[in-house]
């Protein structure tokens, strides 16, 4: 079975599932949804084959395949995996099936044509699966930039509110990123002897002024995906105009892109301008992280707060990369999973509660847990999964971050941990005064406000719920595979965990 | 002066010129005897056997690489390649000029000498059949064009830029609707390239100057002996380059490069669209087949000379292009300036002094020519009862009206845009690459910058056609019959194709990309 060619046989699939449901007719919208639902729900299915047949232990790239594309250029087509590209792609996975689930009925309050709404999340999900599977840098650029096409349009025709600024903002912010990061494709191409193969390139010797330029080039693409302050400010407006469903891919897994492609190549191909880099990089994501936060505080547009949570959240996610330590690299793998779980859950819950009330201010809320009590019990899991409580998944990572940076950046880890408490600030504060407290009495005029989660809703949130809790008290299936990819990055850059300095197992040993 | 020995002329090698040329003279004898009614039949099947012709002939002649009729012309790589872009683009604007289905009567004016906006004139905008003197026009400049990439010596360059400018100049005035911004484009091209062909005429006796007084060589303007000369002649410097600066500009004046673009976006918009899709395509790919010829075999030797300054021109072309395409408001001057724009990409991929860049040149302005044809044939569709409905607010919401031309034109906005999967994208790879690896960085870094500039513009009018409602006065898009239909589809194809898999047409590119001395 590990023959099977999955990551071709995966980027290709939701391809050819858009393209069937962009053809069915108009005016059958429920064919169109269930077509993308089964399809999504059968790349799950190849999915889960895949995790089944990756070995934890084994090499570090796995289920290599190549393909020639632009022999001129040494461009192929060439996919393969390390673990934590294939936890995101798990995550891609399980979060597409659930986000055409969730947003059922979205598209039919904008005028345009529901089947290409679901088209465009099954090319979404192609591009995603092909950015994290490719293993040519060539390949992941194209994916990282054809990326943005299917997003643009899911936020600029089917958003709400601003949606043609947001779309605009979106598209040149990431466009802009991406041209750096084609100059710098460019000189690595030129200084690795015209090939694109990540393979080869990881073993060019590059000079250090050139190493850092392009490193910078890499870095400021993916910093704005991410993003990281100060490139941050287009994702509170894509994030708040954005159908629910479509945010919640974009902030769960399309932004991960930015700290995937830093962990996957700035820091192997570039180790020694890393390095260099790294007290900015640091920096940048301390900053972030606070800063982030405190805007989330003040928000008063549900969908704005979660981005700004967010971008919080991704600020972790940079200062456990940028750590270099084992524990730190392993804790942002899984942040970046478990932020995808939890936010994408947060998303996705703000869209049913914005979706009743019709409105996403969050003065327009109040006491609404005594009309909607099972969607407010969910919100506030949801919350809690975000503010890394224990026994959500979030806890953990966020945990080995600050541990992992502890060992060799104190002061650093010491802010990050501001970010800790300011996190239960504005979580819990958004959870008091939209469910708690007294009923909003306009709240019960609105009839969607009376309606509490029905089947289809609760499908949604259920397995993600489930994961949440199930990889809060047992990460283990995912740390076997992120921990020996880390391991190996770490190696890359030449880093050595520090030595426990209370180490009285190994006093004991000598 | 006694013997004169005759020139040894192949005439194979030369037959697409020659086919292009006597159709061209055959056209004015249709004019001249058959009747009326059939004319645009005729003129058409004709021109469009004639470039399918030429381009049997080209690929037959595939494997040629000679000089002959002298020193006269160079049959090599380059010449065939871009002799087949050249009929290939042709092909396509021929088909857009040939359409009749979209306005009635087509695009061309019935009778070019009645006074613009006279009650005769607004009579013949009224569909009588548009003249056919476009086509014997049309095929003139295909084969002053072909005449042009293959020319090995200065004054056939010259007389070959004549020969396809003149019909151009003319081909301006003639469109139906907005007489006078078409009289006047006509006006200002005539006026502009007269100048830039005076110029260029100058640098060539001046360089003839230059050459004179080589050791064991008679002057002359042939590539072989500029090239000796620019090694070896006695004479002064300030020769050499003075004659070389205005070479470029009038050869940078075709291409349409800044500083001297200023008539590009006033022509595009005036000319008749199918021209200006004509123009943007075939002119473009003439024009660089020139300047790669010059500056890569006749002025090789001079080559740390001119890099500098035509690298500045570079820069401030993809400037000038990229800042002014954000400001416009009508979708034919913003197309213009894009390729203003992508003629400052060329010119980079024309200073990236190797085989791929010269490779990678090549397969742009193919590229370029395809979408660029595709563009305009949209423009032709999207039109209103006083033609067409260039003004970008009037496109607002054409993704509503309709869906399928504007996927087909964001797409090529796409393509322009570079994003991936899309010639367009390629194609900017296709020079950067080698512009990076010959040392010219910052080259790189500009175009960079200045496609992050430029994809606003086009990003502009998506939102306009899919994010805005339309309003009262959006027009809907003309479904085309089957001339434009085949342009536009190839064009779009093209794109994609070029884009998904480019690695043909790069082979045979690499395969071409070398000049004979």
């Amino acid at each position: 079975m590990s023959n099977f060619p999955f990551l071709s046989v995966l980027t290709v699939a939701p391809l050819v599932g858009a393209l069937v449901v962009a053809f069915l007719p108009r005016h059958r919208p429920e064919l169109a949804k269930q077509v993308a639902f089964v399809w999504s729900l059968l790349v799950l299915a190849l999915s889960v084959a895949m995790w089944v047949s990756f070995n934890a232990g084994g090499k570090r790239f796995q289920f290599r395949e190549s393909y020639s594309w632009i022999p001129d250029w040494g461009v192929s087509f060439t996919f393969a995996t390390d673990g934590i590209a294939l936890v995101m792609l798990m995550l891609i996975a399980v979060l597409v099936p659930l986000v055409i689930l969730a947003s059922w009925h979205d598209a039919e309050s904008s005028k345009r044509s529901v089947p290409v709404y679901f088209a465009l999340l099954l090319v979404l999900e192609c591009t995603m699966i092909g950015v994290f599977a490719a293993a040519d840098v060539f390949l992941f650029y194209v994916f990282f930039e054809v990326m943005l096409v299917p997003m643009y349009f899911l936020i600029g025709s089917y958003g709400g509110h601003q949606r043609q600024y947001a779309a605009v903002k979106f598209f040149l912010y990431s466009l802009v990123g991406g041209l750096f990061m084609l100059a710098a494709v460019i000189g690595l191409w030129v200084v690795g002897g015209k090939t694109f193969d990540w393979q080869a390139l990881s073993e060019v010797d590059i000079s250090t002024g050139t190493e850092r330029w392009l490193f910078l080039g890499f870095f400021l693409a993916f910093a704005i995906k991410a993003p990281f302050f100060p490139f941050h400010t287009w994702l509170p407006d894509a994030g708040g105009a954005a159908p629910a469903g479509a945010a919640a891919l974009l902030v769960g897994v399309l932004d991960k892109v930015g700290t995937f492609g830093i962990l996957r190549y700035c820091l192997p191909l570039f180790p020694e301008a890393s390095k260099w880099f790294a007290p900015w990089a640091l920096a940048l994501g301390v900053i972030g992280i606070v800063y982030a936060a405190l805007l989330a505080v003040g928000q008063n547009d549900l969908k704005r707060l979660v981005s700004y949570t967010s971008i919080a959240h991704f600020g972790f996610i940079g200062v456990g990369i940028f750590a270099f330590t084992t524990q730190a690299g392993t804790g942002a793998v899984l942040y970046m999973l478990n932020h995808g779980l939890a936010t994408g859950l947060l998303f996705l819950v703000v869209g049913m509660l914005i979706s009743r009330r019709g409105s996403a201010l969050i003065s327009d809320f109040g006491g609404a847990g005594k009309l909607v009590p099972v969607l407010a019990g969910v919100l506030f899991f949801a919350g809690l999964a975000s503010l890394a409580l224990p026994g959500t998944a979030p806890f953990i990572s966020e945990f080995l971050v600050l541990i992992g940076t502890f060992t060799v950046n104190k002061p650093v880890a010491i802010i990050a941990t501001l970010g800790i408490i300011l996190a239960a600030a504005y979580v819990l504060w958004m959870v008091q005064r939209t469910t708690q407290g007294t009923l909003n009495p306009t709240l019960t005029e609105v009839d969607g406000m009376r309606r509490d989660l029905n089947l289809r809703e609760k499908v949604v949130v259920a397995p993600l719920i489930a994961l949440i809790v199930l990889l809060g008290f047992f990460p283990k299936p995912v740390t076997d595979v992120i921990n020996p990819a880390v391991q190996a990055t770490m190696d890359d850059i030449g880093r050595t965990d520090p030595a426990p300095s209370v180490g009285t197992v190994q006093e004991a040993a000598k | 002066m006694t013997d004169f020995k005759l020139p040894s002329i192949d005439y194979a090698a030369l037959s697409p010129i020659l086919i292009m040329l006597s159709t061209a003279l055959l056209g004015v004898l249709v004019e001249a005897f058959v009747p009326r009614r059939l004319r645009h039949v005729v003129q058409l099947t004709l021109a469009l056997l004639a470039v399918l012709a030429a381009l049997t002939m080209v690929v037959l002649n595939a494997d040629e690489r000679m000089i002959t009729a002298g020193q006269a012309l160079a049959i090599d790589g380059p010449t065939l390649f871009l002799q087949g872009a050249i009929l290939v683009l042709a092909a396509m604007a021929l088909l857009l000029i040939g359409d009749r289905s979209v306005e009635l009567g087509g695009a061309f004016v019935a009778q070019a000498a009645v006074t613009a906006e006279s009650a005769d004139d607004r009579r013949q905008a009224e569909g009588r059949n548009g003249l056919t003197e476009v086509y014997p026009l049309t095929t003139f400049a295909i084969g002053g064009m072909l005449i042009f990439v293959a020319a090995n010596d200065l004054l056939t360059m010259f007389i070959a830029l004549e020969v396809f400018s003149l019909p151009l100049y003319l081909l301006c005035a003639l469109a139906r609707r907005r007489r006078l911004l078409s009289q006047e484009a006509a006006m200002k091209y005539f006026l502009l390239g007269a100048y830039a062909s005076a110029f260029f005429l100058f640098g060539v006796a001046l360089i003839y100057g230059f050459t004179a007084g080589i050791p064991g060589r008679v002057a002359g303007v042939d590539f072989a002996t500029i090239n000796a000369a620019v090694s070896d002649s006695p004479a002064s410097e300030v020769l050499l380059f003075a004659g070389m600066a205005l070479l470029a500009i009038g050869l940078l004046f075709k291409a349409a490069a800044a500083p001297f673009h200023v008539w590009t976006p006033d022509v595009y918009q005036g000319a008749p669209t199918p021209v200006t899709g004509f123009m943007a395509a075939c002119t473009k790919v003439a024009a660089f087949g020139a300047l790669l010829r010059v500056f890569h075999v006749a002025f090789a030797g001079a080559n740390w000379d001119f890099t500098p300054v035509l690298g500045v021109v570079a820069v401030l072309t993809m400037l000038v292009g990229a800042v002014l395409a954000v400001t416009q408001t009508d979708i034919k001057r913003l197309l213009a300036y894009s390729s203003i724009a992508n003629a400052g990409y060329l010119l980079v991929g024309v200073l990236a002094p190797s085989r791929d860049g010269l490779a990678g040149t090549m397969f742009y302005l193919v590229a370029y020519g395809f979408s660029v044809l595709a563009a305009f044939a949209v423009v032709t569709l999207v039109r209103d009862a006083d033609g067409e409905a260039t003004h970008l607010s009037r496109w607002a919401g054409l993704g509503r009206r309709s869906p399928f031309f504007a996927a087909l034109f964001t797409f090529i906005l796409l393509a322009f845009a570079g994003i991936p999967l899309t010639s367009g994208f390629m194609s900017k790879f296709a020079v950067f690459g080698p512009a990076l690896e010959g040392g010219q960085t910052w080259l790189v870094i500009a175009g960079v910058l200045t496609s992050m500039v430029l994809a606003f513009p086009y990003l502009r009018v998506v939102v306009m056609m899919w994010l805005s409602e339309p309003g009262e006065s959006t027009p809907t898009v003309t479904v085309p019959g089957g001339l434009t239909s085949a342009a536009l589809m190839i064009g779009v194809l093209a794109t994609l194709v070029l884009g998904v898999a480019p690695a043909p047409l790069l082979d045979l590119a690499t395969g071409a990309a070398e000049f004979v001395r």
